[in-house]
């Protein structure tokens, strides 16, 4: 570990993916994460490493497939209009199971939207948005050293598991400068040895084909009952969440990402107006922790649910808390960040 | 008694049968590829990619590694591979619906990339998969079942020529259109294959070459009427020859 450096988040998460041992990296420009693919311009080519401006994210997340293929470390980033164009290739990158790495830093929509944070590509991050039974591995870090951990444990738990990974950031993230510790580079002769599976040219083997691909419906099925093992697999050890001052909490917030982060400064100052506020923060929004959340509803009196969004991972903290108690929810959208004394008036209308 | 092979089907080909019409040129294109890929010793180093359509299965065919893009995608996914296996072979192999149509933007930035890969064309005038569509190249006039009364050009314009289009690129190193409706033809067509591929081994950029095939099937004629429908149809709107070629005569 080195010392600390400042550095812009869209950055951070190029540089801790080049350390993770990320050496292909295809994207196209879209606000609020263009400097990430310009950060990648730079340096790949410092790293003897290979970076390409696709002509459209369709292209780029194809380029990706192909290169993944090869038993690769690969990346790309967008933001939402973007990411939506990339479904495609995450649904076929899901099915031929490719350890792939994907950034998206949200910002507001449908449609065009603007260029202001956002959290409301949750319902796509999670539950699908491209076609078929498959699930990403999706981490909402909430600062930049996190992004830069998650990073890099994207790209371990994407090979460990042959399914990708999606860090869910947001244009704040992206945005913002940070005093980050970055982790050495990963010694490339360390990583996982893929050629038991990827293209590299059937010298003394049968050949490898890679495909999300059956036209018998019965062998199909097989294939995705085997991904649902993957996944349970996933759920049983990939959870990450974080809780702040909730052992005793009888009001329990509940964000993630940029937002996780501004509610722990509400739970202060609810505490500060004598509420027994506290903070559950899921990391992995995929695989969620249903059951740490679960947990708190034995004794939190009320959830609150606080999203840059008009409520998607609302319907997750419903499902958690079962009916057990009530789940209230506060929320902005198209490119707004609530305030902290937003949020607290609303908080306090609640009890 | 001993017996001596004097004739046997190219290492290349998985031996798998394939699935293909009677009639149809995507078997004979097939073989040629594989019979290529194995004069130029390359079958251990060649990676494929398969198509959206009816040779999606053709990574199956062949005994390389192989993958299949999503429809239309496979010069960006050859890209990605090429990228990360710059001394492997890639081709990729895509019908008219896949090149022409909704992979139209991926096959030009690729061919202007001087991407170092080699795409084999099938240009049969039509959908053949999903049964018989209209395709960019359908001719004028042409029946399909989504132009049933026959293709106009003020309502679905004129049939593109890829092969024109993309002879204009400078990253292409070698660009044929050629048919295998004849047996002449099949060992012309051979040449510009292996010349396609070359184009790529000797890192001078982008390789292609289109093949005028038939669809039996989806044309509504028999095989043989099929190879005469092509050479007086398809021909005539789409030339034949060498577009470009930056490989040169073998020595
Ligand atoms: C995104 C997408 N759109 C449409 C299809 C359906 N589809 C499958 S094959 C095909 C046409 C293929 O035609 P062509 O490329 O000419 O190949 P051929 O079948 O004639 O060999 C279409 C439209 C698909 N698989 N994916
Ligand atoms: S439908 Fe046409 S293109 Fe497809 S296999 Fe049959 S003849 Fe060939």
């Amino acid at each position: 570990m080195a010392e600390k450096v400042m550095v812009k988040g869209t950055e951070a998460i190029g540089e801790a993916a080049i350390r993770a041992g990320c050496r292909l990296y295809f994207g196209y420009p879209i606000t609020p994460q263009s400097e990430l693919t310009e950060y990648m311009s730079r340096r790949m080519p410092q790293v003897d490493g290979v970076f390409l401006q696709a002509e459209s994210e369709v292209a780029a997340v194809n380029m990706l497939y192909g290169a993944a293929s090869t038993g690769h470390r690969v990346m790309t980033s967008t933001s939402s209009p973007g990411y939506s164009l990339m479904q495609e290739g995450v649904s076929y990158i899901a099915g031929a199971e490719l350890p792939v790495v994907f950034v998206n830093v949200v910002r507001g929509g449908p449609g065009l939207g603007d260029i202001q944070p956002a959290q409301s590509d949750y319902f796509q991050a999670t539950k699908g948005g491209g076609h078929g039974d498959y699930r990403l591995v999706v981490y909402g870090p909430e600062s930049l050293q996190e992004a830069v951990e998650l990073t890099a444990k994207a790209f371990d738990v994407a090979d460990k598991y042959r399914n990708p990974a999606l860090i869910l950031a947001d244009g704040m993230l992206g945005q913002m400068m940070e005093p980050v510790e970055f982790p050495d580079f990963r010694d490339l002769n360390t990583l996982p040895d893929h050629s038991s599976w990827a293209m590299q040219g059937a010298k003394g083997r049968e050949p490898h084909k890679i495909t999300s691909f059956d036209i018998n419906e019965y062998v199909l099925e097989k294939m995705n009952l085997r991904y649902q093992e993957k996944y349970k697999k996933i759920i049983e050890n990939e959870q990450m969440w974080e809780e702040y001052k909730a052992e005793d909490a009888e009001l329990v917030i509940v964000a993630y990402g940029t937002m996780g982060r501004i509610a722990k400064t509400i739970v202060d100052m609810a505490r500060g107006k004598g509420v027994k506020a506290g903070l559950f923060r899921p990391i992995t929004l995929w695989p969620y922790p249903y059951d740490a959340l679960a947990k708190l509803a034995d004794s939190a009196k009320l959830f609150f649910t606080v999203e840059m969004s008009m409520g998607q991972m609302v319907e997750d903290v419903k499902l958690a808390v079962n009916g057990k108690k009530p789940v209230e929810f506060y929320g902005r959208t198209g490119g707004v960040v609530p305030t902290p004394n937003e949020v607290l008036a609303k908080l306090m209308e609640l009890i | 008694m001993s017996y001596k092979i004097k004739f046997k089907g190219p290492e290349s080909l998985s031996g798998k049968e394939f699935t293909y019409c009677p009639g149809c040129h995507h078997g004979i294109v097939h073989r040629l590829v594989a019979e290529i890929i194995d004069e130029l010793g390359i079958r251990e180093k060649t990676l494929m990619v398969a198509p959206v359509g009816c040779s999606v299965f053709a990574y199956e065919f062949f005994d390389v590694d192989g993958t299949v893009a999503p429809h239309g995608r496979a010069p960006a996914v050859a890209t990605g591979m090429k990228r990360a296996m710059p001394e492997n072979v890639v081709f990729t192999y895509q019908g008219d619906g896949d090149l022409a149509a909704i992979g139209t933007a991926e096959i030009l930035h690729a061919a202007n990339r001087g991407e170092k890969i080699t795409t084999i064309f099938i240009n049969n005038a039509i959908y053949g998969m999903t049964g018989g569509q209209m395709a960019p190249t359908t001719l004028l006039g042409m029946k399909t079942t989504t132009s049933p009364y026959g293709r106009s050009a003020e309502n679905e314009g004129y049939p593109l020529h890829m092969a024109e289009i993309l002879s204009n690129l400078p990253g292409v190193a070698y660009l044929a259109r050629t048919k295998v409706n004849k047996p002449q033809d099949v060992l012309k067509t051979k040449k510009m294959i292996k010349k396609a591929f070359l184009a790529q081994i000797q890192g001078k950029g982008f390789g292609m070459v289109e093949v005028l095939s038939t669809c039996p099937t989806n044309w509504g004629i028999p095989p043989v009427e099929a190879n005469k429908w092509l050479e007086e149809n398809l021909v005539p709107e789409f030339p034949l020859g060498v577009y470009v070629d930056k490989v040169g005569d073998e020595k």
